[in-house]
C-alpha cells in the first residue's frame, strides 16, 4: 500500500484477475502461494498457462505447488527480494530490453535508479540470492519479452523489514518494462481477507480517513469534521503493530475489538498476551471465543457473514453485495448494528457532542443507509449503489459518479501522482538472521486447508479433518542431519518462544530453512515470531526470524 | 463470417467455426444434452444430443459437430428421439432405481432427461449395485460410481477448471469407470476438495458429504453472496433450510469465479452453526458488580446479561477512560473480516464519537 502509494500516488492491484488470466503473456509470482492462499485466482493461473500457455516465472524460497505450472522457478533465499529484482533489472537494462518510451513519457527518477541498479550485476546478485546467474538472465529474456507481463504478490513480498522497498521495486519493474495501465499487466499485490481492501478504504487505518483522505491534510480534516460535526484529532494515530504494545508503555489504557484476534494473529504472542493482560479495560466483538477473549472484559456478540447485509471489496477493488441467508443466531446483532447501539450511546452521554454535522447522526436503519454516507463522503466510492450491485454491475473502484463504469485497470496514460516515481533501492538483510545458537531460518504463512488463526477453519469439521494439527516443513537434508522423520515431534525455539508440532520432511522447503503456520493456538509461529517491523508500513517481519529446530520424539518411541 | 443452415425447418444464421448445439441454442432451438457442459471442451460421448444431417447416413452429436453452409438439421425427427430414448434406456439400466432416497433428485440431469423423454427403467436393467456406495473416505465429497454415467464432466472439470488431473477413466466397455489416480482415494491422488467435480456432476454420483440427506433442491431456499475467506471474492449460493445454513452451491452467474470455488469456501461454512458461538452478550462479574477489575476467581466469570446492560457498561467505561487518559488512551481494532458498512462505522467511531485516530486492521498481519 505504502510502497505504491509512493511509486504511483495509488496502493491497490492495479489490474484485474480476469485481465491478468485472460491477457498476461508472462506472469511473474513472487511471494504469493496464490493456489493455496487465493485458490480461485491459483487455478484461473492455471488455467491461463494450459490454455495460452502464458510463461509463468515464480520466485519463491520455497517450491510452492504453482511451481508444477512455471517455466522456471527461482528458489532466491528469504529475504533477498531487493536484490533478485535489482539483478533482473540490471540485465534489462544490459541488454537494451527497458521500454524507453514509456520511461521517458511517464516517469521520473530514472538515471539514479539506473546507478543503483547497475551496481546489481548478475553474478552479485547470484551470491547474495542464491539464483543462479544463467536463471537470472534466463528470467530477465521472459519477463522483458513477453509482454504485457503482470507480476503478482502477496505476503511473501510485505511481511519483510523492506517490505515497502520490496514493493517499490516490483513497481519499478513494471515501470522498466512499460507494463502500466494495460490490460494483462501491472503490480498486483493479492489482498489477503476478504475485505481487507475495504477496511482500508473505509478509513479503517490511523493515517487516512476513507478513501485514503489524509488525517494530517487540513482540507480533508475540515471535510470531515463539516461532515460529523465535532473537532478531529489532527495526528496519526497508531498501527495494531503499536496499539498492543503501547498497553504496557502507558499509553493505550482500552481496547474495542471488532472480530480480530491479535492474540494468534500478532507476531511474538508471548509479548502480546502480556500487553492484552495489563489493558485496563477490553472490549471484544466477536463471533468465536477467540484466543484474545481470554484477556476481554465484556464480550459482545456479532454475526458472521450469512447473517447480514452489507459490501465487501475485493482485492481487484471490485464492490459486491453480502446479502443476509439466515437471522442473527441467539441473541447476536448484526455488527453495524452495535457499533450504531454503542455509538448513541455514547453521545447520547455527553461529554462529545457533534454540532451541525451533514452526517454527524447514527440513525441508520439499514446498511443501504451507511452505504449511502459512505458515497457522500469516499470520492472512490461516489457512484456505487445497492440497485447498481444488485443489477450485477460489475463495480471497481473508482467509481466517481452513478453513470461511471467503474476503473477495471488503474493508471491508464496517467499515474494518480502524474508521473511514476522510480526509486533506487538497496539490498538489507532481514532483521535477524541466523547464527550459532539459532542456526536456522523460520518462514511463516498459512495453508490451504486453514485460515488465519483459525478461529472459523479449527470449527470446520471436513477442514480439520484434513488438516488436524501444525505441520513444521523441514528439509531432507536438514532431517537427516537432525534425525527427524516424517511425523515426529519437533521443538521449534526462537529468541522469543518454543513450540513443539508434528515434522513434514519435504523439498518444498530449501536447506536451512523451516517452515510453519499459526492456524493452532498450541503451536502457532507466532509464538517464535519477532516483532521487527517495517519502518514505514509497521508490517513485521512474519516472513524470517532465526530458530533452533530439535527432536522431541519419534511416534514409535 | 456467417453461415446460414436450416434446424427444423427453420432458417437460422450462426458463425462459421460453431457447432450444431451453439447455433441452435444462440437461436433458441433447445438440444437436450448430458455430458456437455458449456465451461468444459465438449466429447460427445453420452450421445444424449444426436441430431439428423441431411445427407448424413449416421446420426451426429450436436456438441462437437461443426455447421456448414446449407447443412439441414432435424433436432426431433422420430429417428432422433427413438435414438435418444434408447440411450437413455441404456444408462438406466445400468443405474439404481434409488431415486426416491437420491440426495440429488429434483436437480438430476439424467431423471430430467428420463421425464422429458417418458423413458422407464427396462425390465432387462442390471440388477443390484456394482460399486461400494460411498466409497472414498474425502470428508467432502461423497462417491457412488453406482450413480455414474461415464459423462466425464468430473474429469474435464478438474482438468480444465481446477488443472489438477485427479479423475481419470479405466478399463473399457461395461467395466468402464471413473478411478482417481491410479485407482487410490481422492486424497491420495492429490485432491484438493474444492469440489468442482461435484458441481459439475449431473447426478448423485458426486455429491456433498456435509449436507447429505438434509435437504433436496426443492427444499432449500438459495441465497446469493459473496464468500467470506480470502479476497479473490468468489460468490456463491448459501443453501438455507429453516433458518440454518446446509451447503454452499456454486452459482454460475457468479462473475469473479463462476463455477469455481476452493476448499473452504464451498465446504468451510459449518462454523456458522458451531456450538461454540458466542450467542448472548456477557460481561465479566466484577464490572456488573461495579468493583475493581480483578482477574482472579469469580470476579473474572463471565455473566451473561442483556444488550442494554452490556452496552451501557462499555460505554461507560470508554467514557471514563477518555475523562481520565484522554481520547488517544483507547485503541480501535476494526475488521478486515466485516463488510464496508461496518469498517466505516468503526472509522467514524473511532474519530468522531471517541476523537482518536487510533484506528487500524489487521492488513498489516
Amino acid at each position: 500500500m505504502a510502497g505504491l502509494t509512493t511509486s504511483f500516488g495509488s496502493g491497490a492491484m492495479s489490474n484485474s484477475m480476469d485481465d491478468i488470466a485472460d491477457f498476461a503473456r508472462a506472469i511473474l509470482v513472487i511471494g504469493s502461494n496464490t493456489t493455496e492462499q487465493h485458490p480461485v485466482f491459483g487455478t484461473m493461473l492455471r488455467r491461463a498457462v494450459r490454455r495460452r500457455g502464458v510463461q509463468l516465472v515464480v520466485a519463491d524460497p520455497r517450491r510452492i505447488d504453482l511451481v508444477d505450472f512455471a517455466v522456471l522457478h527461482l528458489q532466491q533465499k528469504p529475504g533477498t527480494d531487493i536484490a533478485l529484482v535489482n539483478g533482473l533489472m540490471n540485465i534489462v537494462l544490459e541488454k537494451g530490453w527497458e521500454d524507453r518510451t514509456f520511461i521517458a513519457g511517464r516517469t521520473e527518477g530514472f538515471e539514479d535508479f539506473r546507478e543503483t541498479v547497475q551496481r546489481y550485476p548478475p553474478d552479485k546478485v547470484a551470491e547474495i540470492t542464491g539464483v543462479p546467474v544463467e536463471q537470472l538472465y534466463r528470467a530477465a529474456e521472459i519477463l522483458a519479452l513477453q509482454k504485457p507481463m503482470a507480476v503478482i504478490w502477496a505476503m511473501g513480498i510485505t511481511q519483510h523489514i523492506v517490505g515497502v522497498h520490496n514493493v517499490m521495486n516490483l513497481a519499478n519493474l513494471q515501470m522498466l518494462l512499460g507494463n502500466m495501465g494495460l490490460p494483462g499487466g501491472g503490480v498486483n499485490p493479492l489482498r489477503g481477507q476478504n475485505n481487507v481492501q475495504g477496511a482500508c478504504d473505509m478509513g479503517g487505518l490511523p493515517n487516512v480517513y476513507p478513501a485514503y483522505q489524509v488525517v494530517t491534510n487540513p482540507e480533508s480534516r475540515r471535510k470531515f469534521e463539516t461532515a460529523w460535526g465535532v473537532p478531529l484529532p489532527d495526528k496519526v494515530g497508531l498501527t495494531a503493530t503499536e496499539m498492543i504494545p503501547g498497553v504496557l508503555q502507558d499509553k493505550i489504557h482500552a481496547l474495542y475489538i471488532l472480530g480480530e484476534d491479535p492474540a494468534t494473529s500478532d507476531p511474538d504472542s508471548g509479548h502480546v498476551r502480556k500487553c492484552l493482560d495489563g489493558v485496563d479495560f477490553l472490549v471484544l466483538q466477536e463471533i468465536f471465543p477467540s484466543e484474545t477473549s481470554q484477556f476481554a472484559d465484556v464480550l459482545l456478540p456479532g454475526v458472521t457473514f450469512a447473517e447480514k447485509e452489507g459490501t465487501f471489496t475485493n482485492t481487484e477493488r471490485r464492490v459486491q453485495l453480502v446479502r443476509k441467508a439466515i437471522e442473527p443466531l441467539g441473541q447476536a446483532h448484526p455488527d453495524w448494528q452495535i457499533i450504531t447501539d454503542l455509538a448513541n450511546l455514547m453521545l447520547a452521554a455527553g461529554e462529545r457532542q457533534p454540532v451541525d454535522g451533514t452526517h454527524a447522526g447514527w440513525q441508520y436503519q439499514t446498511p443501504a443507509n451507511i452505504l449511502s454516507e459512505i458515497c457522500a463522503l469516499t470520492p472512490s466510492y461516489a457512484g456505487i449503489s445497492y440497485a447498481r450491485l444488485e443489477k450485477g454491475e460489475r463495480l471497481q473502484w473508482p467509481v466517481p459518479n452513478s453513470d461511471h463504469p467503474g476503473t477495471p485497470i488503474l493508471h491508464i496514460n496517467k499515474f494518480a501522482r502524474g508521473v511514476g516515481k522510480f526509486a533506487p533501492l538497496e539490498d538489507i538483510p532481514p532483521a535477524e538472521i541466523p547464527d550459532d545458537d539459532y542456526p536456522m531460518l523460520l518462514s511463516t504463512g498459512r495453508v490451504l486447508y486453514h485460515w488465519h488463526g483459525g478461529s472459523m477453519t479449527r470449527r470446520s469439521a471436513g477442514l480439520s479433518a484434513i488438516y488436524n494439527q501444525a505441520l513444521v516443513e523441514v528439509n531432507p537434508e536438514d532431517a537427516n542431519r537432525l534425525g527427524l522423520k516424517n511425523q515426529d515431534r519437533l521443538r521449534v525455539t526462537s529468541r522469543r518462544g518454543a513450540i513443539e508440532a508434528e515434522a513434514w520432511i519435504t523439498d518444498r522447503v530449501p536447506l536451512g530453512v523451516v517452515y510453519a503456520n499459526f492456524h493452532f493456538p498450541d503451536s502457532s509461529a507466532n509464538e517464535l515470531t519477532i516483532a521487527a517491523l517495517d519502518p514505514i508500513a509497521k508490517i513485521p517481519e512474519y516472513k524470517v526470524c532465526a530458530v533452533r529446530v530439535e527432536l522431541v520424539q519419534s511416534p514409535e518411541s | 463470417m456467417s453461415v446460414n443452415l436450416t434446424v427444423d425447418q427453420k432458417k437460422i444464421q450462426a458463425q462459421a467455426g460453431q457447432t450444431i448445439l451453439q447455433a441452435a441454442r444462440e437461436n433458441y432451438i433447445d438440444i437436450p444434452t448430458l455430458c456437455f457442459h458449456k465451461d468444459l471442451s465438449p466429447t460427445g460421448n453420452c450421445r444424449i444430443c444426436m441430431v439428423e444431417v441431411a445427407g448424413q447416413r449416421l446420426l451426429q452429436a450436436a456438441c462437437v459437430t461443426p455447421i456448414t453452409e446449407g447443412m439441414q438439421v432435424e433436432t426431433r425427427s422420430p429417428r432422433v428421439v427413438q435414438s435418444r430414448k434408447l440411450n437413455l434406456e441404456l444408462m438406466l439400466a445400468n443405474h439404481p432405481q434409488d431415486c426416491l432416497t437420491c440426495d440429488v433428485s429434483g436437480e438430476c440431469e439424467l431423471q430430467d432427461l428420463a421425464y422429458d423423454y417418458k423413458v422407464n427403467v427396462p425390465a432387462w436393467g442390471a440388477k443390484g449395485t456394482r460399486y461400494l456406495p460411498d466409497s472414498d473416505p474425502n470428508p467432502f465429497i461423497r462417491v457412488d460410481m453406482n450413480r455414474c454415467i461415464l459423462c466425464r464432466r468430473c474429469v474435464l472439470a478438474c482438468a480444465e477448471i481446477q488443472g489438477r488431473d485427479v479423475w481419470g477413466v479405466a478399463q473399457r466397455g461395461f467395466e468402464e469407470q471413473i478411478v482417481a489416480g491410479a485407482g487410490t482415494t481422492l486424497l491420495e491422488a492429490r485432491c484438493e476438495s474444492c469440489g468442482q467435480c461435484v458441481a459439475y456432476c449431473p447426478t448423485g454420483a458426486l455429491s456433498n458429504k456435509l449436507n447429505y440427506g438434509l435437504a433436496r433442491a426443492h427444499q432449500v431456499r438459495k441465497v446469493m453472496t459473496t464468500c467470506a475467506y480470502c479476497g479473490v471474492g468468489c460468490q456463491f449460493d448459501l443453501l438455507v433450510k429453516g433458518n440454518r445454513v446446509i451447503g454452499v452451491s456454486s452459482n454460475p452467474g457468479a462473475p469473479v469465479n463462476g463455477m469455481a470455488l476452493c476448499v473452504k469456501g464451498r465446504y468451510g461454512y459449518d462454523y456458522i452453526h458451531h456450538p461454540d458461538r458466542v450467542l448472548t452478550p456477557q460481561v465479566r462479574r466484577y464490572l456488573l458488580e461495579g468493583r475493581q477489575k480483578s482477574r482472579t476467581g469469580s470476579e473474572w466469570d463471565w455473566v451473561k446479561v442483556d444488550w442494554q446492560v452490556a452496552l451501557q457498561l462499555t460505554a461507560g467505561k470508554l467514557a471514563s477512560t477518555r475523562s481520565s487518559f484522554g481520547a488517544d488512551s483507547i485503541g480501535v481494532l476494526t475488521s478486515a473480516k466485516c463488510t464496508n458498512e461496518e469498517n466505516y462505522l468503526m472509522n467514524k467511531f473511532a474519530r468522531q464519537v471517541i476523537g482518536t485516530n487510533n484506528i487500524d486492521h489487521c492488513a498489516r498481519l
